[in-house]
């Protein structure tokens, strides 16, 4: 991206911990550059996981965490790994990072694993993650390849929560499984019940939300694909 | 920079080294804990199938635990119903140890079945209902599941299922609380105290209220369905000489089911 090698000219001996280039990093990702809405990767978990809010927070910390750690470790092998297997080199440290959450989540939180092992491993092949590598963490120092991938994931995060926060409101009447639907049509007499959509429930639902999260951002920041 | 293939194989195998230790480390560190974290897991959807999930959510770990050593006792028949204590090798058998899984590749006839008393606390001749294990095939990997019988060996008390990788919101559902009431109050034997089985129906929404062996399906997740309806079948098919001992034997603690 051309605004990347544009920084890397401009670097200074000693930056501020938090200069502007810095939070521009972190704040990059979330709205004008964001993986999923912009870049539109990572869909296929986006649409998986986000049935519930609680699997998708799990989910939301998992890539967080590999993404943070896979970019420092790249990073600071980056000047070591060879250039001609640097692919494989990327793939087995993403891959070692998402079996370590995974070991962990199946010791401390085994029913989030039942739930969500299989998309846990799919982070592997989360074009977010060896995205950054690739683009990012080969090329850069340790702290700022940190911001880079803690900045993205935190812009893949807060979209699938959206998109779930919509898709169990609607799809199963419940915010982080805690009922809403319920009391509401409670008020209204004994008669009255506010039916769920079934569609929010399937992958379906996310296209949507997803669709009209990516149209409301767009016609805001007039981004348009070139 | 272009290296040399010694150095690109020598990076190779220390990171191949290092991260295979980092993992082999981290499954050893944690291997106890999963382990327990499984069993807990087990002995939740046992008495998932006689408890509400609400009352066992609201349960610590050591809580379910405790309440599993105190209100359940388990047992191992075979297919002519009769108790085994020990297999082939004269191991002593634990039925929440029997590999369901490694049972359902055998005939089954030879296959062991594991059966979960439910009863009052502390008192196994007090029985309140008899949970059997269930296993087969759904649409793209194994389900699983536990139900428990009312104390009459025909109604059922509960459901649960569990599944390795059916289809989130479609398949995935038979998880759910809703979906598993429904088979609450259904019968496995007619009138005349033939084997009928439940079985889920094709389509969704339609009431069943009244009719014994039939239950609401689930929308686009028909194999599933199948899956779940054929599991049942074989199994408490197979479990019936087990139901039918209990209810001719007096002797059996059991008896005062009847």
């Amino acid at each position: 991206m051309s605004t990347e090698s544009a920084e890397l000219i401009e670097k200074k001996p000693s930056e501020a911990l938090l200069s502007k280039r810095r939070k521009k990093l972190i704040s990059d990702p979330l709205v004008d550059d964001n993986p999923i809405t912009i870049q539109v990767l990572g869909i296929c978990s986006a649409l998986a996981v986000t049935t519930q809010m609680q699997p998708t927070l799990v989910m939301a910390i998992s890539v967080i965490f590999v993404m943070v750690m896979a970019n420092l470790t790249i990073s600071l092998l980056r000047n070591t790994i060879p250039s001609r297997v640097r692919i494989i080199v990327q793939l087995a440290v993403v891959a070692t990072l998402v079996t370590l959450v995974n070991e962990v989540l199946k010791a401390f939180a085994y029913d989030m694993y039942k739930e969500l092992s299989v998309f846990v491993g799919l982070i592997i092949t989360n074009c977010i993650v060896m995205g950054r590598l690739e683009a990012y963490a080969l090329g850069n120092k340790p702290y700022d390849a940190i911001l880079d991938g803690f900045g993205s994931a935190l812009g893949y995060s807060w979209i699938i929560l959206a998109v779930a926060f919509f898709r169990e409101l609607l799809g199963s009447g419940s915010v982080f499984g805690v009922a809403i639907y319920d009391p509401i049509s409670g008020l209204f007499g004994e008669n009255f019940s506010l039916a769920t959509n079934g569609l929010m429930v399937s992958p379906v639902g996310a296209f949507i939300i997803l669709g009209l999260i990516i149209w409301v951002q767009r016609t805001k920041t007039g981004y348009v694909e070139h | 920079m272009q290296q040399s293939n010694a150095y690109i194989i020598t990076f190779s195998v220390i990171l191949t080294v290092v991260l295979g230790l980092l993992l082999s480390g981290t499954s050893q560190l944690l291997g106890p804990t999963q382990k327990k974290a499984v069993e807990l897991d087990t002995k939740k959807q046992i008495l998932g199938a006689v408890l509400d999930a609400s009352e066992i959510r609201a349960m610590k770990p050591e809580e379910i635990l405790d309440f599993y050593d105190k209100r359940i006792t388990s047992k191992v028949v075979d297919a002519e119903g009769n108790e085994i204590e020990e297999d082939e090798e004269g191991n002593t058998l634990i039925a929440e140890n029997v590999n369901v899984a490694k049972n359902y590749k055998m005939d089954p006839a030879k296959r062991k079945y594991p059966v979960f008393i439910f009863h009052a606390e502390g008192n196994e001749s007090d029985p309140e209902a008899i949970i059997v294990q269930v296993y087969g095939a759904g649409l793209w990997d194994e389900i699983w599941g536990f139900l428990a019988l009312d104390t009459d060996l025909n109604t059922i008390e509960g459901v649960t299922f569990g599944h390795k990788g059916e289809t989130p919101g479609l398949g995935a559902r038979i998880t759910e609380g809703n979906v598993q009431n429904r088979y609450q109050g259904k019968k496995i034997f007619d009138e005349s105290g033939e084997f009928q089985s439940v079985a889920m129906q094709k389509g969704e929404g339609k009431d069943y209220e009244g009719e014994d062996h039939k239950v609401d399906g689930l929308s686009g997740a028909t194999i599933t369905a199948n899956g779940v309806n054929a599991m049942l079948e074989n199994y408490l098919k197979a479990y019936k000489a087990y139901f039918e001992k209990l209810k001719d034997d007096s002797s059996s603690e059991i008896a005062v089911l009847n």
